[in-house]
């Protein structure tokens, strides 16, 4: 290997220590500015694409906004038996002598009814610190089961081909020209109530959109070279699928996903409020607005109006952060 | 001496980036006469494309240009208002870039965009606009015009699309045109077409022609003079058969090295080693010393000051490779090699 | 064409490494159920069928570095793919040390694949973003126990000095390295698989003019070393004539001319590689009017009749708008696919006279 160095000879000679690569074996392109004089044996930290993604995630004031109330809300609903001021599925804390206190008011042992108390005596805070507990659960655990089975389904497809990816594509287009709300009663009209049989319910209405996610991205993803690389290298078809190609359609699949649990949040919510969803037992936010849509318009606001904002916030908050996850891990947005 | 038609003086552009204020561009000057064609070579980082941007006005934030003169028919650009440079931008002055659909707009037939072109500059009858610009896709080889006129860019291929950003930038006959890299990603018949109607149209013009590329060859046919860039600096300069044939500056020298030719078949090409530098991160003295095979202590510490030589011709370098005036020339590129 | 166990009458005469007999590729885009239903009202759609490589026979001897060169669209690519073994033709034969590919059984063709490896076009795409260069270049060797799984990090250490790349990087992702970096990380995983051919599909066409030097230098110091052999596809005919030792020209699918490296360039038979390599820009050549073949590439969907090249070919003549022309031997170890060596009549040189230019004019 010949470089400019033969003719140094006749000249002053940069010395190896200087940073001047003078041995043919090793170009210098491979000893970055940053590792010289690292022993081979001791590899240095790489930084991932993640670690570049979430320090990116927190450029924007709108998006640390949505992640702090997010947060705060999952925190509240995970912790609400600790503080909540009642438990508000234990008939026996409940006085429906309480009931229908303002806002302010002292209900029960001495406590103040920050958010007033519904009709059947139970304070509103703690009815909305645990329904949110219903809504989140409902709504994350709807969305990772659908995004789990989607996403296979849709990366199977595009790497398929054929009759496999026009059969799962076909199904995916009939599931989205049915809307969801339509479904989704239709179903639990069959299966009647129960918060698993939301889960499912939501499963159904909402799968489609992931396999379609995956599918286009994979589709993108398929054609790179890496995946020839890997094809090239004979690896099992399997590991290609999901080492190599899965892991590269993932973050529209995030994109999609957060936006998709603040709708299954309002879809569950949309259920209950129409009396077919989560059951009387296990209130949702949705179920209090409509405990509280009958006495709204007698003056008791507080019932229908604080788990109204509670949902309000919850989804916004959800939104800020999914419009920032997709404006990170974009790459047509990025530079 | 007439006054050259397009000059640069100093030009310095900098962008503001996370790693702080990075300098693209380093006190580059050159001069374009009419009818004159300039190669401006480098690698990718050089700055040759920001250079280009900044002949045009196009330099946008984070970017800017931070000092420096740039005049074309004596007119001063920089500095002037963006509606200025808009009347500038199109008639005396002009580019082309390696994807033509960078000018091209995808949705408005050719005819459209050409008469518009014509029209944004001058008073003349559509119909008279029309004409000129069936003229102009004539003389840049397109065949039948008349119907072409009427097609959407997508409709032609990549060489064809090429060929018509070329006629829309000289359809009001600029004084300057500045062609960034637009045969690079063609084939080489293609390439060959275009490159000798770019010249021919020059010559008949007599259009100043800055030819932007990074492969030293197609400057070699086409160009008189050629500006050798590195980390933002012109580190060479001169009539291009000089400088290919008795390079002053050693990356000059390893460039020509490291151009594959028949000469060496088999034999390891003479390669310039390690990378090119990040603009953020340059070494105090000359940007080239780390991978230089020349340099000496200055060159670590102290930046090389741009040194005229005989002939026109001009380096940036401590230890210029300095080929004695009376000997036969020889091919450096050659020497390089044991 | 010839009685000896070569089908290709340039390569040297050893057995050849690989051999691929009367191959062709084609891509088929067929109708989808909107069209099929417009075809049942008379709509007369048909597939539409892109002959990206048709009929190429080619011997590649062990190791030799064979250049395949052409302009876009010519299915040098593919045909690279085909090699590699990434895509399996659509007609004809490719063999591995003799053995036909297609029919061998599953450990011997995983045996042919990786001893097949392809160095890719664009050093950033050919790395999966998400893994660790370490990983990259260890997965397939562990995954087809080449080496144990706690062996992987000092193999891949190894296999990084022998790039030239710092093993000290190893646990870095490829986005934090430069293009020529990721080159040397791509010929790494390639080798890293112990295989005996490389293909290069414009493997150092996205690199910088320095860069490139130093990747082409270590191929050839990987050849002499580890004894491979290469299959360089190029559009770049500079990159061809320095590392090539036989060349193969190829337009719209064909081989148009296949000699020794040496001959090509001094005299090339073909009209298109005379054209080709008239056009080169080239260092030497001065400041110089450039001379421009006519027209533009056809579309491969709708190749000319006869020889492809026919309608911007300056020496046409009646019988090459009909027939195709074979791929015959001109001189020895030399073939050309041109009618004009046929005739009796001494052939025009490379130069355009006045001549071919009036009965170009004739042709129409």
């Amino acid at each position: 290997m010949t470089d400019l160095t033969p003719h140094a000879a006749a000249r002053p000679v940069a010395g190896p220590a200087a940073g001047m690569p003078q041995s043919a074996g090793r170009p210098g392109e491979a000893a970055g500015a940053s590792d010289k004089g690292v022993p081979p044996p001791a590899p240095d930290k790489g930084e991932s694409l993640l670690r570049r993604h979430v320090s990116s995630f927190f450029e924007s004031w709108s998006a640390i906004i949505g992640l702090v109330l997010l947060v705060a809300s999952v925190a509240a609903a995970l912790l609400a038996p600790w503080f909540a001021p009642q438990d508000p599925y234990d008939l026996a804390n409940l006085s429906i002598m309480d009931n229908m206190l303002p806002p302010g008011e002292i209900f029960g042992m001495g406590q103040t009814a920050y958010l007033g108390t519904d009709d059947q005596g139970r304070d509103m805070l703690s009815a909305i610190l645990y329904g949110l507990r219903v809504s989140l659960t409902v709504g994350a655990s709807s969305v990772l089961i659908a995004a789990v089975i989607g996403a296979s389904l849709g990366v199977l497809a595009a790497y398929a081909g054929g009759r496999v990816e026009s059969f799962v594509m076909r199904v995916v287009d009939l599931q989205l020209s049915f809307p969801a709300i339509l479904v989704a009663l239709v179903l639990l009209a069959v299966f009647g109530r129960g918060v698993d049989k939301v889960v499912i319910a939501l499963v159904v209405v909402q799968w489609a959109y992931y396999a379609r996610t995956v599918r286009g991205s994979a589709l993108v993803e398929k054609r790179r070279e890496y995946i020839e690389a890997a094809r090239c290298l004979a690896l099992p078809r399997r590991r290609i699928v999901f080492r190599h190609l899965l892991p590269n359609c993932i973050p529209p699949l995030i994109v999609v996903a957060t936006v998709q649990i603040a709708n299954a949040i309002a879809l569950e919510s949309t259920l209950s409020f129409l009396g077919v969803g989560v059951p009387v037992t296990e209130p949702s936010l949705g179920m209090l607005i409509a405990n509280g849509y009958g006495y709204l318009l007698s003056g008791n606001y507080w019932i229908s109006t604080f788990p109204g904002v509670a949902l309000v916030i919850v989804i916004v908050a959800i939104n800020l952060v999914g419009d920032r996850l997709r404006d990170v891990l974009n790459p047509r947005l990025a530079k | 001496m007439t006054t050259p038609v397009l000059d640069v003086r100093d030009l310095q552009v900098t962008f503001s980036t996370r790693e702080g204020l990075v300098t693209a561009v380093d006190g580059v000057s050159f001069r374009v006469d009419a009818g004159e064609v300039m190669g401006l070579v480098g690698e990718s980082g050089s700055g040759k494309s920001v250079t280009g941007l900044a002949v045009l006005g196009l330099i946008d934030p984070p970017g800017r240009i931070a000092a420096g003169s740039i005049k074309v028919k004596a007119t001063e650009l920089v500095g002037q208002s963006e509606k200025a440079l808009q009347k500038v931008r199109g008639k005396d002055v002009a580019m082309i870039f390696q994807d033509p659909m960078t000018t091209l707009n995808p949705v408005l037939r050719i005819d459209t965009q050409m008469i518009e072109a014509i029209r944004a500059h001058e008073q003349v009858s559509e119909k008279a606009a029309r004409e000129r610009a069936r003229d102009a896709l004539a003389k840049v080889g397109i065949p039948s015009p008349e119907e072409r006129l009427n097609a959407y860019p997508n409709q032609f291929s990549g060489g064809m699309r090429q060929r018509v950003a070329i006629a829309t930038a000289l359809l009001n006959r600029p004084a300057v045109l500045v062609a960034d890299e637009p045969t690079t990603a063609l084939d080489v018949t293609i390439q060959a077409q275009i490159l000798s109607e770019v010249q021919a149209l020059c010559a008949e013009t007599g259009t100043a022609l800055v030819w932007i590329t990074h492969d030293l060859s197609v400057i070699a046919g086409l160009a008189d003079k050629v500006a050798v860039m590195y980390a933002g600096r012109v580190v060479e300069e001169g009539p291009v058969a000089d400088v290919l044939e008795r390079p002053i500056h050693p990356y000059t020298a390893g460039l020509i090295g490291s151009v594959p030719s028949r000469n060496k078949r088999g034999v390891p090409l003479a390669q310039i080693p390690g990378m090119t530098p990040q603009l953020s991160k340059l070494p105090p003295g000359c940007p080239f010393a780390p991978r230089c095979g020349y340099s000496t202590d200055p060159c670590r510490t102290i930046r090389p000051e741009r040194t005229p030589y005989p002939g026109g011709r001009a380096a940036r370098c401590h230890n210029p490779l300095d080929v004695p005036p009376n000997t036969p020339k020889a091919d450096a590129a050659r020497e390089l090699t044991p | 064409m010839n009685a000896t166990m070569n089908a290709d009458a340039t390569a040297p005469a050893v057995k050849p490494i690989l051999s691929l007999e009367h191959v062709h590729k084609r891509f088929v885009k067929s109708l989808d159920a909107a069209e099929r239903v417009a075809n049942l009202f008379g709509a007369g759609l048909q597939d539409q069928v892109v002959r990206a490589v048709d009929d190429v026979t080619l011997d590649i001897a062990p190791g030799e570095v064979v250049g395949l060169v052409g302009e876009s669209g010519c299915g040098k690519s593919t045909l690279g793919r085909i090699i590699a073994g990434i895509l399996d033709p659509s007609d004809g034969l490719v063999r591995f040390e003799g053995a036909d590919v297609a029919k061998m059984n599953g450990a011997d063709r995983r045996k042919a694949d990786l001893a097949v490896q392809m160095i890719f076009q664009d050093p950033a795409a050919s790395l999966n973003p998400r893994m660790r260069v370490v990983e990259i270049i260890g997965e397939a060797p562990v995954v087809h126990g080449l080496i144990a799984a706690e062996e992987m990090d000092a193999y891949v250490c190894g296999l990084m000095e022998k790039v030239g790349l710092d093993p000290a990087t190893r646990r870095r992702y490829p986005h934090q390295f430069s293009g020529g970096q990721r080159a040397r990380i791509n010929i790494a995983r390639a080798l890293a698989v112990q295989p005996r051919v490389l293909v290069c599909d414009e493997s150092t066409a996205a690199l910088d003019v320095s860069i490139q030097a130093q990747v082409l230098n270590l191929f050839l110091e990987l050849r002499r070393e580890l004894n491979l052999t290469y299959v360089f596809v190029s559009h770049d005919l500079g990159v061809i004539e320095h590392i090539a030792d036989r060349v193969a020209v190829m337009y719209l699918g064909r081989i148009v001319e296949l000699a020794k490296t040496d001959e090509i360039f001094e005299a090339p038979n073909h009209p298109y590689t005379q054209a080709l390599l008239e056009e080169v820009p080239r260092l030497e050549a001065k400041k110089r009017a450039f001379t421009a073949l006519k027209g533009e590439i056809p579309s491969p969907l709708r190749p000319p009749p006869g020889c492809h090249f026919h309608p911007r070919c300056p020496h046409v003549f009646a019988r090459c708008s009909v027939d195709r022309p074979g791929l015959k031997p001109i001189a020895e170890s030399r073939l050309s696919a041109c009618h004009l060596n046929d005739e009796t009549a001494a052939r025009p040189g490379r130069t355009r006279s006045a001549e071919t230019v009036s009965m170009e004019a004739a042709q129409g």
